[in-house]
């Protein structure tokens, strides 16, 4: 509670207790001792001007809580704001306590004054609980993000360590962090190693280890050992700083929902408080002309109520605020959205686009199968002294497997080939076509994935089979969609059969092969000039080279970029962890979210509608004008936090599940 | 440029209201209220020297809007 909150708090308490102190007084006056008082505390001064008293009391108390109000619309009834809520409420409430003079003068019983005392009172405390259930809502979903780093702790040349503020770091100085500290910027560990908590930043609850040499992002927490860590990155720059920024600043890009709902009040408000002098005005005329008399005070009190349920305060506050919480709760689950706008669309998404390598496939590439003429270990052997120096990510994969010893050997790469190695030996290993213009005579063969020849001293020796794998969740996530009725594409650069492949094996309904990069984004641009105006379409990539397909989809999702700025600025949807699981979560995440947006939306407008009906037929009374103001808006902010829970539940399933594992 | 400032502002609508009188102002090309974080996101030449009048013009429609520093 904010020292605003607790003064207005406690205003409203003491104004609230003399309130009933005063009612209570009334009603008893009026039914233990009504032969005395028939009126209640009108009966004190007897004749005409009994409404006195109680309109003094009422009035004191009301003077005490709505002060502020009056003095407010009386500046913006300056600034000429006449459609601000706090001027209507004084108007409605002024309005009632005339009417209380009005019927206290001509029957002596003046109605009412309770009513407008009780109208300021309950309006005070509505906006009371709305900005501390904010604040409370606020801080909640803040709990959900809580990646801020605080301090950073400095190590000068002189091994002097000096508590900093992190933003004060420059980049390649040297921090510690120790256990159960949160690691305040990216950097590289130049010592110690430790066990690293990034639950926080992705969700994922088990801990990772770290030693030497190993990347850590800020935002993490440090578990076990003290670690020193050399920073690569700014404060500005860092992970925690650069996510915390999108998830704050995500509202800026709005949805159709709440640009609906800015839209709506512009014309709400001053619709109600016109149909409310319209109100006041034509009935009782007439009727009156009509010889029914003019009954001008029961109309002025039912457009009094249309005044109180005039601002649409409950829309305003709960769509943005349903937003939020959802935000709040997809970061608890390392899926960071930058806007609720992107809420509306994962909403609606049908055509999930993939690209293959990293995102269905685990992206490193190892090696399935050898197939020697004669010897296996030869192939292997050889094979890996002739892509000692390259970087192709196939060189790798076969180094990764064999290690030999390749001082002798000097080395050309052929682009579109292979590579070939000279020394003790002609190493040969590439493709087909580099077989061929070296005249090796080889057995062509067709295998799902990369095939590499190795040939020595133009001799064919055998061949590799080198292939990426899918990942294990890629089947289960990609039928997952396809229940919902998406449909599902997959790009790749790879051939015809290894496309063809991959997309059966995991259940994908199409897939382009072939495809340069650049390819991908124009086989996207097609796509998107072909889908029905209602289609929505989701590319999901690694981020890394993927960025112009990132911003030309309708939303561009990345997966475990976290690291990469490129990746972050594309993507309009980040999932923090490599799992393609978070893909369907973010999903229904996002339909939650737009469910509750829907009903909050319903729910407010359907409530004021009817109290209008109520009102403007004299049924209801303030008492329940009241409620359609204040009492939806709160209501409505209730609602809008259960599109945070989403991730508390996440989180406290895998607590279970560490718990259990420590057992 | 953009500046992000910490605000306070009592309610929703005010808010929704505040930003788009902002919005209109001259000298100012664009702004952005959260009023669940308490941010205003100013997006002008030089966001601080415009701030002063950007307030006044908040406060014409909240008394009680208020930038913390």
């Amino acid at each position: 509670m904010t020292k605003k909150q607790k003064k207005n708090l406690k205003r409203i308490l003491i104004g609230l207790s003399a309130f009933i102190v005063i009612l209570l007084a009334d009603i008893i006056f009026k039914h233990a001792f009504s032969e005395r008082f028939p009126f209640g505390l009108a009966s004190i001064i007897e004749g005409s001007l009994g409404w006195l008293i109680p309109f003094g009391l009422y009035l004191a108390v009301y003077l005490y809580i709505g002060f502020k109000v009056l003095k407010k619309s009386a500046i913006n009834i300056l600034h000429g704001q006449i459609f601000d809520e706090n001027f209507l409420m004084s108007v409605a409430t002024i309005g009632a306590f005339a009417l209380g003079i009005y019927t206290g003068i001509t029957t002596g019983s003046p109605e009412g004054f309770d009513e407008a005392c009780a109208v300021m009172l309950f309006y005070m405390l509505g906006e009371w609980f709305e900005s501390y259930a904010v604040i409370k809502s606020r801080k909640s979903i803040g709990a959900l993000m809580d990646i801020r780093p605080d301090v950073a702790n400095l190590i000068d040349n002189d091994e002097n360590i000096t508590t900093v503020d992190p933003s004060t770091v420059k980049v390649g100085d040297i921090i510690l962090v120790r256990p159960g500290e949160k690691i305040p910027l990216d950097g590289v560990i130049i010592s110690g190693s430790s066990d690293i908590d990034a639950k926080a930043l992705t969700g994922e609850s088990l801990p990772v280890s770290v030693k030497e040499k190993d990347a850590v992002l800020s935002g993490t927490v440090n578990l076990t050992g003290a670690i020193k860590i050399k920073t690569t990155k700014t404060f500005g720059d860092s992970t925690a700083t650069k996510i915390l920024e999108l998830v704050e600043n995500a509202s800026e890009k709005k949805s159709k929902t709440e640009n609906f709902i800015t839209r709506f009040s512009k014309f709400y408000t001053p619709t109600v408080v016109f149909a409310a002098i319209l109100l006041a005005v034509v009935p009782p005329i007439a009727i009156g002309l009509s010889g029914g008399g003019y009954a001008f005070s029961v109309w002025i009190y039912r457009a009094l109520m249309f005044l109180v349920v005039s601002c649409p305060c409950a829309l305003v506050i709960s769509v943005p605020l349903s937003f939020f919480a959802g935000i709040g709760g997809a970061s608890a689950q390392g899926i960071l959205v930058k806007g609720s706008v992107y809420f509306e669309k994962l909403n609606k998404a049908n055509i999930f686009v993939f690209d293959k390598t990293g995102t269905l496939t685990k992206g490193n590439f190892s090696i399935t199968e050898v197939y020697p003429e004669e010897n296996r270990e030869e192939v292997l052997y050889y094979a890996s002294i002739a892509e000692k120096d390259s970087v192709h990510p196939i060189a790798q994969s076969i180094k990764a497997a064999v290690s030999a010893d390749t001082a002798s050997y000097s080395y050309k790469e052929i682009a579109g080939r292979g590579t070939i190695a000279k020394g003790e030996k002609e190493i040969l290993c590439g493709n087909g076509k580099l077989m061929e213009e070296y005249g090796v005579a080889y057995n062509k063969v067709s295998a799902v994935g990369t095939v590499v020849y190795v040939a020595v001293d133009r001799k064919f020796i055998g061949y590799i089979v080198i292939s990426d794998q899918v990942k294990e969740e890629t089947k289960e996530v990609i039928s997952k969609l396809q229940v919902g009725g998406a449909k599902t594409v997959m790009l790749t650069g790879d051939n015809e059969r290894i496309a063809k492949s991959v997309a059966d094996s995991v259940g994908i309904s199409e897939y382009k092969a072939n495809l340069l990069p650049q390819g991908k984004a124009e086989e996207v641009e097609k796509m998107i000039n072909k889908k029905g105006e209602k289609d929505v379409l989701c590319y999901v990539g690694d981020g890394i080279n993927d960025a112009p397909v990132l911003m030309l989809s309708d939303v561009g999702i990345s997966m475990g970029g976290v690291g990469s700025d490129a990746a972050i600025e594309a993507s309009d949807v980040v999932l923090i962890k490599d799992d393609l699981k978070t893909l369907p979560l973010a999903k229904s995440t996002a339909k939650k979210t737009m469910r509750i947006v829907y009903e909050n939306i319903v729910f407010a407008i359907a409530v004021k509608v009817i109290i209008l009906i109520l009102s403007a037929l004299g049924i209801t009374n303030m008492w329940i004008a009241v409620f359609g103001d204040v009492g939806v808006a709160i209501l409505a902010i209730l609602n809008a936090m259960r599109a945070s829970s989403v991730g508390k539940k996440n989180l406290k399933k895998q607590k279970i599940i560490v718990d259990n594992g420590k057992k | 440029m953009k500046k992000v400032y910490d605000i306070e502002v009592d309610c929703a609508n005010c808010a929704l209201k505040c930003e788009q009188a902002i919005c209109k102002m001259k000298e100012v090309s664009g702004c952005n209220i959260n009023f669940i974080a308490q941010k205003m996101t100013l997006e002008a030449e030089d966001p601080d020297t415009v701030l002063k009048s950007v307030v006044k013009t908040a406060r014409k429609i909240e008394p009680d809007f208020e930038v913390v520093k």
